[in-house]
C-alpha cells in the first residue's frame, strides 16, 4: 500500500512520486471515482517533453473525458502499456498499477501535500 | 430555479453508497459502484432502478380515451385494458414536445408517464388539451414512486419476492402470462402497485409504480429477494443501456426542432386516425426534404465519442460537417463504440462510412440499423 502522505499532489487531482529525478505520475483516487469507469486512456510518447500546467494526455470513463495535464516539467521516460491496455487499473489501484507516466525532471518539485490536497477535495 | 428534489428512496440509496446527479432538479442515484457492472448486471442477471423523478399523470374519465387521441400522436383509444403504448407529445409544429408511455388501467382511466424534465408542461398540455372532453388530469407525479427492475433475471425475482397479490386472480399467474407493454393492478403489502413489463434498457424486465411514502419497503423487499441475483444501478448505466437498445432519450435525440419521422418514430404517430389531434397538419406535411435524420454509427477501437461531436462524410479536415452526434459511448456489452447522430439524408443509409470528429482526429464510424443490441440476437439465454 502506497504510503499516500508521501506524495504529492495537484490541483488537477494528479498525484506525483518522486525517486530521485524520476517522478511517477498518476491520479488519485478522489479523481477516478469522480470519473467513474475508466475506458480509455491515451498518455504522452516516450520523449515527450512536458511543460507544467499542459494538457498531455486524456482519461475517458464511460461518462465524460478527463484531460491530464503534466504536473511537472520534465521528459516522458515511460508510459505504462499496462493502463493502456488495461484502463480500468486506474479505478481499481490509481496509486498502484493504475500509475500512467513517469518523467525525468531537472529539479524536485515541490506540490501539495497530502493535507492540503485532502483539504481541497473536502474529503 | 435552485430547489432540489429527493426521491422518496433517496435515505436507502445513500445507505448504499450511491454517487449522485442532478436530473431534471432531482438528486438521483449515477451509480452505486461501477457504470460498467450495473450495465452488465443488467444484461446478465437483474438491476433495480429509482426512477421516482419521472412523471405520472392520470386521466380518469368517460372522455379519456378522446381526450389522449386529441392531445398524442397515438391512437389511445384502440388499446385494451392492461395494454401499454410508446407515444409523443406534439407541438402545433409537429415538434416533439415529449415522448411518453401510455398505460390504459381501465375502461376510462388511462396513466401518462412523462420525462421528469418535460413534467410541468405535458401536465399543462394534456389539461388543456383534455379541456373540451369529459376527463379529469391529475398530475400525480409527487405521490407515485417509480422501481424498475430489469435484466433476465427480473422475472424469477418478482415472482419470488414475498407481499405481492393481484387484485383480480393469482399475481405468478398474472407475471407468468404478463406480456411485453402490459400491465396489471396489484397491491404489495396491501399497497396498491402497477406491476407492468415495460423498461428502457433493451431487457427484459418489469416497472413497478408504488405509493412514494412506502417505495422503500418494495425496494428492500425486491434486493433483499433478488440477494446476489440483483445490484441497484444508477442512470449512468440507464443511460449506456438504452443506447445499446437504440432507444431515443429527450433531450438528445428528441426536441421541440425534431419531427417524429427525422427520429424513425413515424410509426408512433397515427395518421390514420379519423379525427383531428394536435400536431396532425404538420406532421403530414413533414419536414424538410433534407431534414436531418436520425441514424446509428459503429465505430473501431475503445474510444467514445459522445453527443454534441460532428460528423462528417470525409476525413479532409476543410469538409463541411454533415451531422452531429446526440447519444455516444464506448459500448459496454458490445465492445466497441456506438452512437446515434442525426446527419444528412443522402448519407444515412447503412454502409455508409462517416467520421466523427473526436476532439481533432477523425473517428471512422459506419452506419448501421438500430437497435445496436437485441436481448433476442445478443442477449444471455434463459436457462
Amino acid at each position: 500500500m502506497t504510503d499516500l502522505t508521501s506524495l504529492q499532489y495537484t490541483e488537477e487531482h494528479e498525484w506525483v512520486a518522486v525517486d530521485g529525478d524520476v517522478v511517477t505520475i498518476g491520479i488519485t483516487d478522489y479523481a477516478a471515482d469522480k470519473l467513474g469507469d475508466v475506458v480509455y486512456v491515451d498518455l504522452p510518447k516516450v520523449g515527450t517533453q512536458l511543460a507544467a500546467g499542459k494538457v498531455v494526455g486524456e482519461i475517458e470513463s464511460t461518462k465524460s473525458v478527463g484531460e491530464l495535464f503534466a504536473p511537472v516539467d520534465g521528459e516522458v521516460v515511460e508510459a505504462n502499456q499496462a493502463v493502456v491496455d488495461s484502463p480500468e487499473l486506474v479505478n481499481s489501484a490509481p496509486f498502484g498499477d493504475g500509475w500512467l507516466i513517469k518523467v525525468r525532471v531537472a529539479s524536485t518539485p515541490s506540490l501539495l501535500s497530502r493535507d492540503e490536497y485532502v483539504a481541497l477535495t473536502g474529503e | 430555479m435552485s430547489e432540489e428534489r429527493l426521491s422518496p428512496l433517496d435515505a436507502v440509496h445513500r445507505a448504499a453508497g450511491a454517487s449522485f446527479t442532478d436530473f431534471a432538479g432531482w438528486q438521483m442515484p449515477v451509480r452505486y459502484s461501477s457504470d460498467l457492472a450495473e450495465h452488465h448486471a443488467v444484461r446478465t442477471g437483474a438491476g433495480l432502478f429509482d426512477l421516482s423523478h419521472m412523471a405520472e399523470i392520470r386521466l380518469e374519465g368517460p372522455g379519456s380515451a378522446a381526450a389522449l387521441d386529441y392531445a398524442l400522436a397515438g391512437k389511445l383509444s384502440v388499446i385494451e385494458i392492461g395494454q401499454a403504448k410508446y407515444s409523443l407529445l406534439l407541438a402545433n409544429n409537429g415538434g416533439i414536445i415529449d415522448d411518453l408511455v401510455v398505460y390504459r388501467l381501465g375502461e376510462v382511466e388511462y396513466l401518462v408517464v412523462a420525462n421528469a424534465s418535460n413534467r410541468a408542461v405535458v401536465a399543462a398540455e394534456l389539461t388543456v388539451r383534455a379541456g373540451g372532453f369529459n376527463t379529469k388530469v391529475t398530475d400525480e407525479s409527487d405521490d407515485i414512486a417509480l422501481i424498475a427492475l430489469q435484466g433476465p433475471d427480473a422475472r424469477e425475482i418478482l415472482l419470488e419476492t414475498p407481499g405481492f397479490a393481484a387484485v383480480e386472480g393469482d399475481f405468478d399467474e398474472a407475471v407468468t402470462t404478463l406480456k411485453y407493454y402490459r400491465a396489471f393492478k396489484s397491491t404489495f403489502n396491501g399497497l396498491d402497485v402497477l406491476v407492468a413489463r415495460t423498461g428502457y434498457t433493451g431487457e427484459d424486465g418489469f416497472e413497478l409504480y408504488i405509493e412514494a411514502g412506502r417505495a422503500a419497503e418494495l425496494w428492500e423487499a425486491l434486493a433483499t429477494t433478488g440477494g446476489d441475483r440483483v445490484i441497484p444501478c444508477g442512470l449512468a448505466s440507464r443511460d449506456t443501456l438504452r443506447l445499446e437498445a437504440g432507444m431515443p432519450l429527450y433531450g438528445h435525440e428528441l426536441s421541440r426542432e425534431t419531427f417524429p419521422v427525422q427520429a424513425g418514430l413515424g410509426r408512433v404517430v397515427a395518421v390514420s386516425k379519423p379525427d383531428p389531434f394536435v400536431g396532425r397538419e404538420a406532421v403530414e406535411r413533414g419536414p424538410a426534404a433534407d431534414a436531418p435524420v436520425l441514424v446509428g454509427l459503429r465505430g473501431e477501437g475503445r474510444r467514445a465519442v459522445r453527443a454534441e461531436y460532428q460528423v462528417f462524410a470525409s476525413d479532409d479536415a476543410d469538409a463541411a460537417p454533415i451531422g452531429i452526434v446526440t447519444s455516444g459511448a464506448l459500448s459496454p456489452t458490445l465492445g466497441y463504440p456506438i452512437a446515434m447522430a442525426y446527419v444528412e439524408p443522402s448519407v444515412s443509409h447503412p454502409g455508409t462510412e462517416l467520421f466523427v470528429d473526436l476532439r481533432g482526429s477523425r473517428l471512422p464510424m459506419s452506419v448501421v440499423t438500430l437497435p445496436f443490441y437485441s436481448r433476442q440476437t445478443h442477449g444471455t439465454p434463459a436457462a
